[in-house]
């Protein structure tokens, strides 16, 4: 039976986006504590651990987001343990973002001036005073810009977890596409939904970016 | 529980199946990766030609792919064309998903190179007789290609990691053949390591030949080859 795409579908689709955003913040939260840890180590003292995250970073971004998301559903239940679709989805999503987010992060933490380190060492700090204090209250501010803008490719990027039966907006989009075949209506329905949520988060992004260079400038 | 054991030889076994794949996610990347970056520059000079009032068809362009999904961009050209009447194999909806995609990244960097050059530069420019076509090549494009090289680089390596996701419309470039082994021999997590190890490797190779052809384009030691590693660390 062919359905036709109506209120109903319409509502479906544009409310599975809470999936989506669920998933995004999931995957944010996560990934941005491991980020976190991977920007540490990328600008540790400790050459080793600076290696490994580089080792880290080099591979995931080498990687397509739809291996880690195969890699994070058939790893973790290789264990024999039933796990729901969204751990394993979050799980990819959090790997993928930690590595992005750490070198935007190593970045920041870099381009704060190396006077810093030495004036701040020269007051005695201990290393992570120095962070604390000093180092990362400056990098925070480099790094807002482009963390927002990361977010825009992360919400985007949940729409592969569709493959394995999370239904959110993409997954929803093809459930309707097949009960209505009307591609474009469903699938334009999906996009602005997607536009909707992604538009002004890039436009935030881009105004944190101006802002931060007129304040350097001026 | 613990009872999982390796098992790479089902799938080495295979492999044919996945150099076929291989093959054809190298073809997919060549040619949507060309024609992406191409439409990419084209649209960026054009906008950077054209009055400020004509420049909103390209922006629009351009904020529309951005933000939304390649996946959903890749649904809507494979199932919304037919539909209309355009037929199209799912070789072509990809080619074309990519492009368009691959197009929009291409124009906003290459666009933010181009506003980077000075006006200066292009007043100096003209002072030295140059026509406004030259000025445009020499002193605009190439400067504004050799500064975004880099971040089109690392672009173009991206949309060759998205082409796996063209196995949603049942293409079978390495992931799909992937699904296909997988489905054969309930080997999954091999496979996909497996098919994880070669697009780690095309990731490698492919960043490697983009820095040499940086190297080749924009010489070093001219102007051109200190403003691509200015901006690229």
């Amino acid at each position: 039976m062919i359905r036709t795409f109506s209120e109903s579908e319409f509502l479906f689709i544009v409310a599975s986006a809470r999936w989506t955003l669920l998933l995004t913040l999931l995957s944010l939260l996560l990934g941005g504590l491991l980020g976190f840890i991977v920007a540490l180590a990328r600008t540790s003292q400790l050459a080793p651990l600076r290696m490994l995250a580089a080792g880290w970073i080099g591979m995931i971004q080498g990687i397509p987001v739809l291996m880690l998301l195969f890699l994070s559903y058939y790893g973790l239940s290789m264990g024999g343990i039933d796990m729901p679709p969204i751990v394993a989805a979050s799980v990819s999503m959090a790997l993928y973002a930690s590595a992005y987010l750490g070198e935007i992060w190593r970045g920041s933490i870099q381009s704060v001036a190396w006077q810093q380190w030495e004036a701040s060492a020269a007051l005695a700090m201990s290393r992570a005073q120095q962070y604390r204090y000093v180092v990362l209250p400056q990098a925070v501010r480099i790094a807002v810009a482009p963390t927002v803008g990361f977010i825009v490719q992360l919400v985007k990027n949940t729409s592969i977890v569709s493959i394995i039966g999370v239904v959110e907006l993409a997954r929803a989009g093809n459930l309707v596409n097949n009960a209505t075949f009307a591609p474009f209506k469903v699938f334009g329905t999906v996009a602005a939904t997607y536009f909707i949520i992604c538009w002004p988060i890039s436009l935030l992004a881009r105004r944190l970016e101006g802002r931060l260079n007129a304040r350097r400038s001026g | 529980m613990n009872g999982f054991q390796f098992q790479f030889s089902p799938v080495f076994a295979r492999s044919d199946v996945l150099l076929e794949g291989l093959w054809l996610t190298l073809q997919l990347s060549a040619i949507g990766i060309s024609l992406g970056a191409l439409l990419g520059i084209l649209l960026a000079m054009l906008r950077g030609l054209a009055p400020r009032a004509l420049r909103w068809p390209v922006d629009t362009y351009v904020e529309l792919v951005r933000n939304t999904p390649f996946l959903v961009q890749l649904l809507i050209i494979f199932f919304g064309l037919p539909s209309i009447g355009v037929k199209l194999t799912a070789e072509q909806a990809a080619i074309g998903a990519i492009v368009l995609n691959l197009g929009a990244y291409s124009t906003e960097i290459v666009r933010a190179g181009i506003e980077s050059v000075h006006k200066s530069q292009i007043e100096a420019g003209l002072s030295l007789a140059m026509t406004r076509w030259q000025v445009f090549r020499h002193v605009v494009i190439a400067p504004a290609l050799a500064r975004v090289w880099p971040s089109l680089s690392s672009q173009f390596v991206l949309m060759m990691l998205s082409t796996s996701v063209c196995s949603f419309i049942s293409v079978q470039e390495l992931s799909g053949t992937a699904a296909n082994v997988e489905s054969d021999t309930f080997r999954s997590f091999e496979v996909y390591i497996t098919v994880t190890a070669i697009y780690l490797a095309l990731a490698l190779v492919m960043r490697g030949l983009l820095a040499v052809l940086g190297a080749v384009l924009f010489p070093k030691g001219s102007g051109l080859g200190r403003l691509r590693t200015q901006s690229g660390r």
